[in-house]
């Protein structure tokens, strides 16, 4: 566990995770764009397009994974008053946003060729905008006071209201009938992706998380050393 | 091993959080009829009276039903209880097939018959590459 008691211990202990974290996102990310891009087989219906999958899913689970986890991180930061969460929290959000929006590009250019529009009003594709706008009021709640306090209340209640959305995304497309068709990867049900697409897709899963990692290390030093130039040794 | 206000702060977030999700729960429950994407062709036939909006019905498109002329497509859309008739001018996705799902956006004439503006195709939760599907055909 980190001794966050010694603010220069911890830094010297992430700056060397982070180029650690840095070198294994680079070789995954390589392993898993050959898998994605040529090893794996095209799709019976979709041909090559069925390719864009390898990101669209991956981020989507990873940006539903991350706000999940603030969510989680909130309920402590409240209950707890626990400030090292509050910090791990916030340098968590960014990365979440990140993917949350690339799932919806990728998601957008795979449904003009496959199901014939960019954008449709369906359950699934709605609830995604709303987590990635759930994402934007985090991030915004840190910035629009200068009361720290404050800012850690309101970005902890805005999670954690966020978290109903966390769900009624997963279940959207068995609830109602949503252009968005069901999951494919299922734990409790057989998964229906061929074991040659579900490689590249674990890794670039595996690949995305990563990055994430990363982004959150980095986020969370530059978080350390406002604390450390306020000139206070402790949280 | 907590102290008393710790326990009351984690009742009290509890709380807040469950009386939000029930409430979200029961609101999107009432608004039931707009969450859903497209209507199925069963739905269309119970249809109270036709309304002159745009709707969306989904479904399977029938076996061997595509019948294409040189400005129209023609094609049935099926739940297998209930079908529909469909009339589109224009190209259809990549993915439109038939015995594949499909939504057909645009007016109703009457319950079986629905003049098209927009078609998307519907695909399901299979990826297989092709000799595997070649495989699975074989067998069945």
């Amino acid at each position: 566990m980190l001794n966050y008691f010694n603010l220069n211990n911890t830094m010297f202990l992430i700056n060397r995770l982070r180029k650690f974290v840095f070198a294994l996102f680079i070789i995954v990310l390589l392993i898993g764009l050959f898998e994605a891009l040529i090893l794996s087989p095209e799709d019976y219906k979709q041909s090559d397009s069925v390719r864009i999958m390898y990101v669209h899913v991956p981020s989507a689970w990873i940006s539903l994974g991350i706000f999940s986890l603030i969510s989680v991180l909130s309920f402590g930061i409240l209950i707890f008053k626990n400030k090292n969460f509050s910090l791990i929290a916030k340098s968590l959000a960014p990365s979440g946003l990140l993917f949350n929006i690339i799932a919806l590009v990728t998601g957008s250019i795979w449904g003009r060729p496959t199901w014939g529009t960019w954008w449709a009003w369906d359950a699934r594709i709605t609830s995604m905008l709303l987590l990635a706008i759930f994402y934007l009021m985090y991030i915004l709640s840190w910035r629009v006071t200068d009361d720290n306090d404050k800012a850690i209340k309101v970005s902890s209640i805005i999670a954690i209201i966020g978290l109903i959305n966390v769900p009624i995304i997963k279940f959207s497309v068995d609830w109602w009938s949503t252009l968005h068709q069901p999951a494919s990867v299922n734990l409790l049900k057989d998964t229906t992706i061929h074991s040659s697409m579900l490689v590249p897709l674990a890794i670039m899963t595996a690949a995305f998380a990563l990055f994430s990692l990363l982004i959150f290390l980095m986020k969370y030093n530059t978080e350390l050393i406002k604390i450390k130039n306020k000139g206070l040794d402790r949280l | 091993m907590y102290g008393k206000k710790v326990k009351l702060r984690a009742f009290f977030i509890l709380l807040i959080f469950l009386s939000t999700a029930l409430t979200i729960f029961l609101i999107i429950k009432a608004l039931e009829e707009n969450v859903v994407y497209f209507k199925s062709p069963t739905e269309i036939k119970n249809l109270s009276e036709l309304d002159s909006k745009k709707i969306r019905v989904g479904g399977m498109v029938k076996k061997s039903s595509i019948k294409t002329n040189d400005t129209e497509i023609n094609f049935v859309i099926t739940d297998f209880k209930n079908d529909l008739l469909v009339s589109f001018k224009g190209s259809v996705p990549n993915l439109f097939e038939e015995g594949k799902g499909v939504v057909a956006e645009g007016f109703l004439k009457d319950r079986s018959y629905l003049k098209a503006v927009k078609i998307l195709a519907k695909h399901d939760e299979n990826y297989m590459p092709p000799e595997v599907n070649e495989a699975l055909k074989g067998k069945k």
